[in-house]
């Protein structure tokens, strides 16, 4: 389009949220600014010198006037922090039904996949009215996933997981960027989110498809590694059981707990060592270099799927 | 050569000659011209870079250098701009000229340190230079790891050691600063008989001497990753990259205020001098500044908002970068009260002083903005984080340096600029610094990254109008340095006090002696006491 710009276009449920608070911001920013340059200007033109002698009355101040130009503009600013983050907490609370898609950045390329298995690289396919949630990490540089119409921002870093969620809530095509700068193609390590009506989402999955969904995949990776030799479904094996292990909290050697999220179970696949189950020993050899990242997240939709074991207890519920 | 303006009296620029004489001065004074032409010569070379950057964004694709080239010059241009320009600009130069002359002293406390500091800066200076002329280092100023320390093919050890280098010259004029301000302070000059310009640099010293320190330790930690593979900060061999964010930070935001404090005093003897009033709360704006140094430390974490740090953290570091908007905020309505029924001069510092008050005044809005952890979100990254920062070290800290050079210019050469040159560039810098700076606001907001070597074409009329902006800043930035060489033997010879300002440097002649006073003197007045410099005043106000 030939138009200026001056604010980008809302796509998502915080899109409107971060902009009435920049709204906020701005009407702050303009008021004070106002203030300012104008009594400068009034200032400067009332009481000019007029002769090279003029000596004015020294002023040295005023308790009453410095309090009042600390303490408005200190509750501005606490009013400004708290409506911040207010936003951010609720973006780092996806909601519990949040369409998963994995993320993983490498240079220069962002590589998405969807649970049922559907690969893409620097695009993504979502529906419209349905949050998702990205779980994201990174094989070399840090990366940072970025789309403006949806004004959130998450970097990708390598050697953990950190998720972000966005609600889309209107169909078209965006920007996605790498926000964090990570070499010489940085500026074109990007593409497109596409965010379909749900009817065009299906249709899309459909014809995505590949072999295998994510878990199915994972199921596969965990026979061909043969991680079933010792976690056994009954616990009955040298290392602990998986089934229902996802969401749960694990009791871990030396008195800590931990809770057993798409993190935990990524770093005890490539860093056993870390964090030993209380009751076991430190047996598991890493599988850094064995199992790519994509691989990891694989296990990891394979493990949540994973039920209880037949016959266990109430409690150890899988999270889906 | 400078030319002294009265030939048969001795001052510290004709009691000694040849090159011998300069580069083993002891003389605060000379120390401070070798400063002021080493940045000199560092900041033309990051505005060539500068230059080299903004001709490249005028079209979307990219074309005039590689995408290699590309990221080499906006790293270059912010090392060079940042390490061995912005952080010695004004304490090297006008710290070291004038702080002895503004306590009544008449050197620093080790004239040989200070020495070193500069040979410290200049050694640096070379290693950054060496790897520029090498093949240049592409890791962004902000050396963000892994990618410098097993990702960039490009001469980070040598722009790193460069850096380490120059951070000791750094540490060394901070501790000079301070053993200067508590031991050789003249007879009555007590701490609050001190110009705000002294306090200013207290404050700054000490960020300084406790801040650099976590810097070199960084850059040595980076050396041990990157030559040795001991695994610190990239997860492939055992270590935490965000960690590296962490240190990076604890120096490098408190290093902005290494920047922008000694403007801020540059700003405050502006003010004063050209209104002729005492600054409205004065030790407010004394205390401001050290409650900036010590608040400066604590707010490292709000450039981590989206790194992966903890919920907790970011609303913890979110709530206290508030807390330092209100000092700086202070200052700026106490300089605005200082207007206050003065009598007030427009002369070329002022109008620097007017214009460092405006754009520092939108720097610290736009900061609020970033402070606010959903905006942050969407603008971290993006040119408008660019705009913000620049407003606050170009439009603040080159603003406020710009000012003081025009003011103490008669005090270090004898000579006056030409003032109606001096005004015109004034308005040429502030119009075409907006005009740069403003629409990458605009930019950012619409999601534009930073760092990018090529961009979507619907951000192009923002890049063209921001180029058109820096061409006419360039000019703005030309005009002073013909001027000022031009004055050197054809300006008008200052008298020992030109403005009618009270500080003790113009209490003796100009150029000053090589000791500054022919007698110590003994202060018997507050800072900014007009009654003492106005002759047969008429009252007014």
């Amino acid at each position: 389009m030939g138009l200026l710009r001056l604010f980008p276009v809302q796509a998502s449920t915080f899109a409107p949220d971060v902009d009435h608070l920049l709204y906020f911001l701005l009407a702050v920013a303009v008021f004070f600014s106002l203030a300012i340059f104008c009594s400068i200007f009034y200032f400067a033109i009332r009481y000019r010198r007029r002769s090279e002698n003029e000596l004015p009355r020294a002023i040295h101040g005023g308790m009453a006037l410095e309090i009042l130009w600390s303490v408005i503009p200190f509750g501005l600013t606490m009013v400004m922090f708290t409506w911040g983050a207010s936003i951010y907490f609720n973006e780092s609370r996806p909601p519990d039904n949040a369409l998963d898609v994995y993320v993983v950045g490498k240079q220069w390329m962002w590589k998405l996949e969807h649970l049922g298995g559907q690969r893409e690289i620097n695009e993504l396919h979502i529906p419209v009215g349905r949050a998702v949630r990205l779980t994201m990490t990174s094989e070399d540089a840090i990366h940072s996933f970025f789309v403006p119409a949806f004004r959130t921002k998450q970097d990708a870093v390598p050697g953990r997981y950190t998720t972000t969620w966005f609600k889309p809530t209107k169909a078209g095509k965006y920007h996605l960027f790498c926000a964090e700068y990570c070499g010489t193609n940085h500026s074109r390590m990007g593409g497109w989110v596409y965010v379909m009506a749900p009817r065009d989402y299906e249709a899309w999955l459909s014809g995505g498809a590949s072999g295998g969904s994510l878990a199915e995949n994972g199921q596969k990776l965990f026979d061909e590694l043969a991680c079933g030799n010792c976690h056994k479904p009954d616990g009955s094996g040298r290392c602990p059981s998986l089934s229902g292990l996802f969401g749960k909290t694990v009791q871990l050697a030396g008195g800590a707990t931990v809770k057993a999220d798409e993190g935990y179970i990524r770093e005890s696949i490539l860093q056993p060592q870390a964090k030993i189950v209380a009751g076991y020993g430190p047996i598991m050899p890493t599988f850094q270099g064995l199992v790519t990242e994509e691989g990891v997240m694989q296990l990891i939709e394979y493990i949540k799927s994973l039920g209880p074991p037949p016959g266990a207890p109430a409690g150890g519920i899988a999270a889906r | 050569m400078i030319t002294a303006a009265v030939p048969e009296r001795e001052d510290y620029l004709n009691v000694s000659h040849g090159l011998k004489s300069w580069l083993l001065t002891k003389d605060h004074k000379r120390i401070g011209l070798l400063y002021l032409a080493t940045i000199t010569l560092f900041f033309f070379l990051g505005g060539v870079f500068a230059t080299v950057i903004r001709i490249e964004l005028l079209t979307p694709g990219g074309g005039l250098v590689s995408s290699e080239t590309y990221n080499k010059l906006f790293t270059m241009h912010g090392v060079t701009m940042i390490f061995f320009f912005l952080l010695p600009s004004i304490p090297a130069v006008f710290g070291n000229f004038f702080l002895p002359m503004m306590i009544g002293a008449r050197d620093l406390a080790f004239p040989r340190i200070n020495l070193l500091s500069w040979y410290l800066l200049v050694v640096g200076g070379l290693f950054a230079l060496f790897a520029m002329l090498a093949g240049g280092v592409d890791t962004g100023w902000t050396f963000y790891t892994p990618y410098s320390t097993t990702y960039s093919n490009t001469w980070v050890i040598a722009t790193a050691l460069g850096i380490f280098v120059a951070g000791f010259s750094s540490i060394l004029t901070g501790l000079n600063f301070i053993v200067t301000i508590h031991r050789m302070r003249a007879p009555g000059m007590t701490w609050f008989r001190m110009p705000l310009f002294v306090w200013a640099h207290y404050a700054t010293a000490l960020i300084q001497v406790l801040g650099t320190p976590v810097l070199a330790v960084t850059i040595v930690l980076v050396f041990c990753e990157r030559v040795f593979h001991i695994g610190i900060f990239d997860p492939a061999l055992g270590g935490d990259p965000v960690l590296f964010q962490h240190l990076f930070w604890f120096y490098s935001h408190p290093a902005v205020y290494i920047m922008i404090l000694p403007a801020m005093g540059v700003v405050s003897e502006l003010v004063s001098t050209f209104s002729r009033k005492a600054i409205f709360g004065y030790r407010i704006v004394a205390f401001s500044s050290v409650a900036i140094a010590v608040l400066g430390f604590l707010v490292w974490g709000h450039h981590m908002f989206v790194s992966g740090q903890s919920l907790f953290a970011g609303m913890a570091f979110s709530f206290l970068s508030y807390f330092v908007a209100i000092p700086s905020a202070i200052k700026v309505f106490n300089w605005t009260a200082t207007l206050y029924k003065g009598s007030i001069s427009y002369a070329t510092p002022m109008l620097y002083a007017f214009g460092f008050i405006g754009l520092f005044t939108m720097g610290g809005l736009t900061g609020l903005f970033v402070a606010a952890l959903g905006i942050d979100v969407h603008v971290t990254d993006t040119y408008f984080v660019v705009a913000h920062f620049h407003y606050i070290m170009v439009g603040g800290a080159i603003m406020g340096y710009m000012g003081g050079l025009h003011y103490w210019w008669p005090k270090m050469t004898g000579r006056m600029y030409p003032e109606g040159w001096a005004k015109l560039s004034a308005l040429v810098i502030f119009l075409g610094f907006n005009l740069t700076f403003f629409p990458q606001f605009i930019l950012g907001y619409l999601g534009m990254p930073r760092r990018y070597h090529t961009y979507p074409a619907e951000f192009q009329i923002l890049h063209v109008l921001s180029t058109a902006g820096a061409s006419v800043l360039a000019v703005g930035y030309a005009i002073p340095m013909i001027y000022f060489a031009w004055s050197l033997r054809y300006g008008k010879v200052a008298g020992a006090n030109p403005w009618g300002a009270t500080g003790l440097e113009w209490k003796t002649a100009s150029p000053p002696p090589l000791h500054n006073f022919d007698k110590i003197p003994v202060v018997t007045h507050d800072a900014y006491d007009y009654s003492t410099v106005v002759g047969e005043a008429v009252e007014v106000g």
